[in-house]
């Protein structure tokens, strides 16, 4: 469903992203995972062309998408990310209707469409009319995952979007989002720094460093057979924190 | 007092259409060039410095720089397209007043577009917006708020300005505060102050409370400021001068300077139309800038008005050399401004206001002073007064020429001062004009100069083209005037306005009543 082939970014003479070969199958999640700078942003927005490649080849669906128009090819590419960047001046049902209304429908199907999707994301009717300012944080987030689903497109891009959410709230959230995509076949590539939430959610991971991949697998298959050093770094920290925990779980029980 | 209250809507109403009319001009001009220029990074410092160099501009001088750029641009437009711009007036007003709005509207668009939260415009972008989309759909409902304070702010700078767009003959609430100036008439002054502030406050409030409801999404406030601001501009429809004695047909407007003579002069006009000619409905458009006046009156944008002999002569006939006589001037100058302007000298009122010098009348008489050639003599002993211009005016050139007068001191100042200061002995000579009335009021003497180098300054009331023209009954009229106010006469109401406080029109229907 995407597809990027030896896909490249510089700028000037920093490189972004080099050589970056891999493939989402329809209805799959791939998580891309990296430290901080490794490029995992610049990748995700080569998809819908926020970014554009230096080299290489993006196809969503098929079609290299630098034949197709940049908001055209957004309008069927759903997008949030940690910052959420609701619109201010909306009401949460207009910010949920944004991608609807630009694709033409009609104000009965949006207003359906809106109405289904925050009963989807559990969030109550009475929200609509509000401005995005009066919701809480983990709302917003819930808000900003309808708005990109409003469109109801087959491809979904996340940039770290739970990254600013408490843990309570980000669990029942991504389980909540988890069904939904399951349930809509929904292909996503999702960006995050947190290997835990990557291990949970994703159907395998991509592992980038300095802009390059440098393994990409399922979870058990990176736990059992880990590519290289940064990938073991990687994986160290919710080793060692399950490690420090399993004891002391252990002992209240 | 009551007489200038009379007027203030009036005054009030077109001081506000005016500032309204800059105003939405401004935003008209200032959003889409602030808009245009925040999409071209490089552009903008350039289009905001052009901005806020024109803000360095002194108004003032903004203003009056405006009259010979539209007359020149007027006189190029009739030739090419035969269309017709008034130079003075409401135009170059609002073209001034307009530039000076400019720049806070300017600068808080680009700023308000560029505050905007670049997370929400990515947002934008990613859901598929193009960039016009994006802009009319988020940047520009984000923006609007910040776009409509620099609107309050410039408000706030129009209305005040708009104080001095009454130089170039825009009516406007600086009116009272120039002729009140000029008057001495302080009372006048503080009402235009404060008549002009409180529109200022006003205007402000108005705009604040629709930029509250843009900002946080309150309708009610929003619609409350719309709709009060409509309400402002309906209030500023009232046409200006609806005429004070009736009649169909166009107002005839009488011009006035900015000093005493002049205001009491325009009501006299005013009055002995409205007597002599009846029907016919006058309009006084009062402290218009002395040179703006002349061009006015050519363009027929003022029909009548009073101007004095050495004046035209040199001002606008550009003559140089020895004056002639009194009567060789005023016949010349009568037949020039006919044949050149189709002007018409219509009356010379009787009376000079020439500079002239003055002294104590008791001093004076114990020096055995009449003349000017007799000062020279005891000069060097005294010390002179003078007004601001008066030292680098060629009077005083040809005078110290002539006569070979040297002062022991001279020193400038207010001419309000100039009068105090001679009649309290700090000084013992002044440039005063002849026919002030304080010369009276004071005990002072005008010494006679017998050589004509000061050229006279006669008042002669002077008809536009288009009346002299077209209302022959009108300048008949006027015609009659001849000879009717000397110089004692017109001293005496001066005196009137500047001594006992009248006010001109109070003094002019006196005059007319004798
Ligand atoms: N506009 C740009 N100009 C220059 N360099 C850039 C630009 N955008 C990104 N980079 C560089 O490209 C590299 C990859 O950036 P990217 O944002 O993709 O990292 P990331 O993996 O998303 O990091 P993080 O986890 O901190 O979000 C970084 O070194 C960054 O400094
Ligand atoms: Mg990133």
């Amino acid at each position: 469903m995407i597809e990027l082939v030896a896909v490249g970014r510089r700028y000037g003479d920093r490189i972004a992203v080099e050589d970056v070969s891999l493939q989402v199958a329809p209805g799959e999640l791939v998580a891309l995972v990296g430290a901080s700078g490794s490029g995992k942003t610049t990748t995700l927005k080569m998809v819908n062309r926020l970014i554009e490649p230096t080299t290489g080849i993006v196809r969503v669906a098929g079609r290299d998408v630098s034949g197709v128009s940049g908001p055209a090819l957004r309008r069927g590419i759903g997008y949030c990310f940690q910052q959420i960047g609701l619109f201010p001046h909306l009401s949460v049902a207009e910010n949920v209707g944004v991608v609807p209304s630009l694709l033409g429908w009609d104000a009965t199907r949006i207003r359906r469409r809106v109405a289904d999707l925050l009963s989807w994301l559990e969030l109550p009717a009475e929200l609509g009319p509000r401005a995005p300012a009066e919701l809480s944080g983990g709302q917003q987030q819930r808000v900003g995952i309808a708005r990109a689903l409003a469109g109801e497109p087959d491809v979904l891009l996340m940039d770290e979007p739970f990254g600013a959410l408490d843990p309570i709230t980000r669990e029942t959230l991504q389980q909540r989002f988890q069904e939904i995509r399951r349930e809509l076949g929904i292909t996503t590539l999702f960006v995050t720094h947190d290997m835990v939430e990557a291990l949970r959610l994703a159907d395998r991971i991509a592992v980038l460093d300095h802009g390059r991949l440098v393994q990409i697998d399922a979870p058990q298959r990176l736990l059992r057979a880990p590519a290289t050093d940064v990938v073991v770094q990687l994986l160290a920290t919710p080793r060692r924190q399950a490690a420090a925990l399993e004891p002391l779980l252990a002992g209240r029980a | 007092m009551r007489e200038w209250l009379v007027d203030l809507p009036a005054y009030s109403a077109a001081h506000l259409q005016l500032s309204l009319w800059a105003l939405a001009l401004a935003a008209g001009v200032s959003m889409p060039l602030g808009i245009w220029a925040s999409r071209r990074p490089r552009l903008a410092p350039t289009v905001l410095g052009t901005a806020g160099a024109l803000q360095t501009i002194p108004s003032l001088a903004l203003l009056a720089f405006m009259v010979p750029l539209l007359a020149t641009i007027g006189g190029w437009s009739a030739r090419v397209w035969g269309i017709e711009i008034a130079a003075i007036g409401r135009g170059p007003a609002l073209l001034a007043l307009t530039l000076y709005g400019t720049l806070p509207i300017l600068q808080n668009t680009v700023t308000g577009l560029a505050g905007v939260d670049p997370a929400v415009r990515e947002a934008a972008t990613a859901m598929g917006m193009t960039d016009r989309q994006r802009l009319w759909r988020v940047e520009f409902p984000l923006a609007l708020p910040v776009m409509v304070a620099g609107l309050r702010t410039a408000a706030v700078w129009v209305v005040g300005t708009a104080t001095l767009a009454t130089a170039v003959g825009a009516p406007s609430l600086g009116h009272f505060i120039f002729s009140g100036l000029q008057t001495r008439n302080y009372a006048t002054v503080s009402v235009g102050c404060f008549a002009a502030g409180a529109l200022a406050i006003v205007l402000e409030r108005t705009i604040r409370l629709v930029e509250r409801g843009l900002a946080r999404r309150r309708r009610g406030s929003l619609l409350g400021g719309l709709a009060a601001l409509a309400g402002l501009a309906l209030l500023a429809a009232v046409p200006f001068g609806s005429d004070r004695s009736g009649g169909g047909e166009a107002p005839i407007v009488i011009g006035a300077k900015n000093f005493t003579e002049q205001y009491v002069l325009a009501e006299i006009l005013a009055g002995w139309i409205d007597r002599e000619a009846p029907g016919a409905s006058t309009q006084v458009l009062a402290s218009l800038g002395s040179t703006v006046l002349f061009d006015a009156l050519r363009a027929d944008e003022v029909d009548v008005y009073v101007d004095y002999t050495g004046t035209l002569w040199t001002t606008v006939l550009n003559r140089r050399g020895p004056n002639p006589p009194r009567e060789a001037m005023l016949a010349e100058l009568r037949a020039a401004l006919r044949e050149q302007y189709g002007i018409e000298v219509a009356a010379a009122l009787g009376f000079e206001n020439a500079y002239a010098l003055a002294m104590r009348a008791a001093s004076a008489r114990e020096l055995g002073i009449t003349r000017v050639a007799e000062l020279a003599r005891v000069a060097p002993q005294l010390e002179l007064g003078t007004d601001y211009e008066f030292l680098a005016r060629p009077e005083w050139r040809a005078l110290t020429a002539s006569y070979g007068l040297s002062f022991r001191a001279t020193r400038s100042m207010d001419p309000s001062l100039m009068y105090q200061a001679l009649a309290r002995g700090q000084v013992d000579v002044i440039s005063a004009f002849s026919s002030d009335g304080r010369i009276a009021a004071l005990d002072l003497v005008v010494l006679r100069e017998e050589r004509g180098v000061i050229p006279p300054y006669d008042a002669v009331v002077l008809v536009g083209p288009r009346l002299a023209r077209e209302r022959p009954e009108i300048l008949e009229a006027l015609r009659r005037l001849e000879g009717t106010i000397d110089a004692d006469a017109m001293r005496r109401l001066n005196g009137l306005v500047d001594q006992a406080g009248s006010s001109p029109r109070a003094v002019a229907r006196e005059w007319l009543a004798d």
